[in-house]
């Protein structure tokens, strides 16, 4: 059970939440229009899996199954309001740009399914490991297909990275081509579908090579 | 009391009870931290508002037309069905512009919002989206961090340009539309004019001059 390096292996690949649980679709479709937008939208619900997992993991002794999910999505909101809150009082130039996403956390299906599928049943330690891989993966996820729509849809990467990371980060924006016109699709929902299927049979793909050269358990810890 | 120490062993929390006393504990909980976090970060958050409203009034009219405090000098304007607060700008005790909030039907049923800046001619000083749910990458070029194109305003009045020509080029106005977007800055143009129109028809109240005559 304190198979950390399990828990991370599931979380940022083996059970991505994007690329294999499959859930979350539609707050990653709303928000990735940029990878700077996937990035904060992915930190902002790490933050919340995290502390969604450890505040259930250390309660689930007293949560009975029959009434488990009403308490969970009591606790999962308060705890979306109280950063929604937070974040707006004292982090307020982050607000603004993430303000939009902060509620969209409560819809987000991942962070309910790891409170039943893990926390409800593992230590703290253990759930406090598993919201942050689960977090991790599904930022680099959303960042991932944020920044191929990024690049394909107006040839910018991170564009506007220092309004969400502070001025140190404004290295990160880049322009791949000026005065591009811009491929509109890529922007608008259905290119947010074309380049998640194109990202999972690249993940298939990936997995089927890698079994076929029996480097799979060498593949798990190489992943970053 | 027995039943509290009925609920700490595990065969008894199968019971309606302890059901219903986990769920109204639960409840009471985060009620209670949630009340708690408002009261701390009330004035946190009506203050970073305020702010925000500052800077973005700021935006509209350059400090150079007021020494007052901006966001206390209001005015109440009833406009139609409507009602807007109007800020004002005074220098030296008198008012020299004023801005408000503008509304404009934007993408499905949401709405734009925006304030704008008119000086004492009519002539608009600035215009600027606060919030607006227009389509990334498209509509959202009316905001300035992605382009300049609501500078495009500054200056106009309702002579200037003709009020025929108050429309985006595609309908044989002056303001240029956005590739692939023209819906978003057709409903910005008409609502800026409706802004402009609407200082038009208050003048007088909106300056302060209805008890002092003209000048």
């Amino acid at each position: 059970m304190n198979d950390y390096r399990g828990i991370f292996a599931d979380g940022l690949w083996n059970n991505n939440v994007v690329f294999a649980q499959m859930l979350a679709l539609c707050p990653l479709m709303a928000v990735t229009t940029t990878a700077t937008n996937g990035l904060g939208m992915g930190l902002a619900t790490t933050g919340v899996l995290l502390a969604a997992n450890v505040v259930i993991a250390s309660l689930r002794q007293f949560i009975v199954d029959q009434v488990r999910i009403p308490v969970f999505v009591l606790l999962i909101a308060s705890l979306v309001t109280l950063a929604d809150m937070a974040i707006n009082a004292w982090l307020h130039e982050l607000y603004k740009v993430l303000g939009l996403f902060i509620p969209l956390i409560v819809v987000n299906c991942c962070v309910l399914g790891r409170a039943e599928s893990f926390a409800s049943k593992q230590p703290v330690a253990a759930s406090a490991a598993d919201g942050l891989a689960m977090g991790l993966g599904l930022t680099l996820a959303l960042v991932m297909i944020g920044g191929c729509r990024e690049v394909l849809g107006s040839a910018t990467l991170f564009a506007h990275a220092s309004l969400l990371l502070g001025d140190s980060f404004a290295f990160l924006e880049t322009t791949l081509i000026q005065d591009y016109k811009g491929f509109l699709l890529m922007l608008l929902p259905p290119g947010g579908f074309l380049v998640l299927g194109f990202l999972l049979a690249g993940k298939r793909g990936m997995e089927r090579v890698m079994e076929k050269k029996g480097v799979k358990e060498e593949f798990h810890c190489s992943v970053p | 009391m027995i039943t509290l120490r009925h609920w700490l062993k595990p065969e008894g929390r199968q019971t309606l009870g302890y059901h219903a006393a986990l769920l109204g504990g639960v409840a009471l909980l985060v009620s209670t931290t949630i009340s708690v976090a408002d009261w701390l970060t009330h004035a946190d958050i009506a203050q970073r508002q305020l702010e925000d409203l500052q800077a973005t009034l700021q935006q509209v009219v350059p400090a150079r037309y007021y020494d007052n405090d901006l966001v206390r000098d209001t005015v109440t304007v009833n406009d139609g069905n409507r009602t807007v607060v109007v800020y004002r700008a005074r220098r030296e005790g008198q008012v020299q512009a004023v801005c408000y909030q503008i509304t404009a039907p934007g993408y499905g049923s949401t709405e734009m919002v925006m304030v704008i800046g008119v000086d004492r001619q009519g002539t608009l000083l600035g215009v600027r989206v606060i919030s607006h749910s227009e389509t990334p990458g498209l509509g959202d070029k009316i905001e300035t961090t992605k382009s300049d194109w609501i500078l495009g305003f500054n200056g106009r009045s309702l002579s200037d340009p003709p009020v025929e020509q108050w429309g985006v080029k595609k309908d044989g106005g002056v303001f240029d539309q956005f590739t692939g977007a023209t819906i978003t800055p057709r409903s910005v143009v008409k609502a800026v004019k409706g802004g402009l129109e609407f200082f038009a028809r208050h003048r007088a109240m909106l300056l302060d001059e209805s008890s002092k005559g003209k000048d």
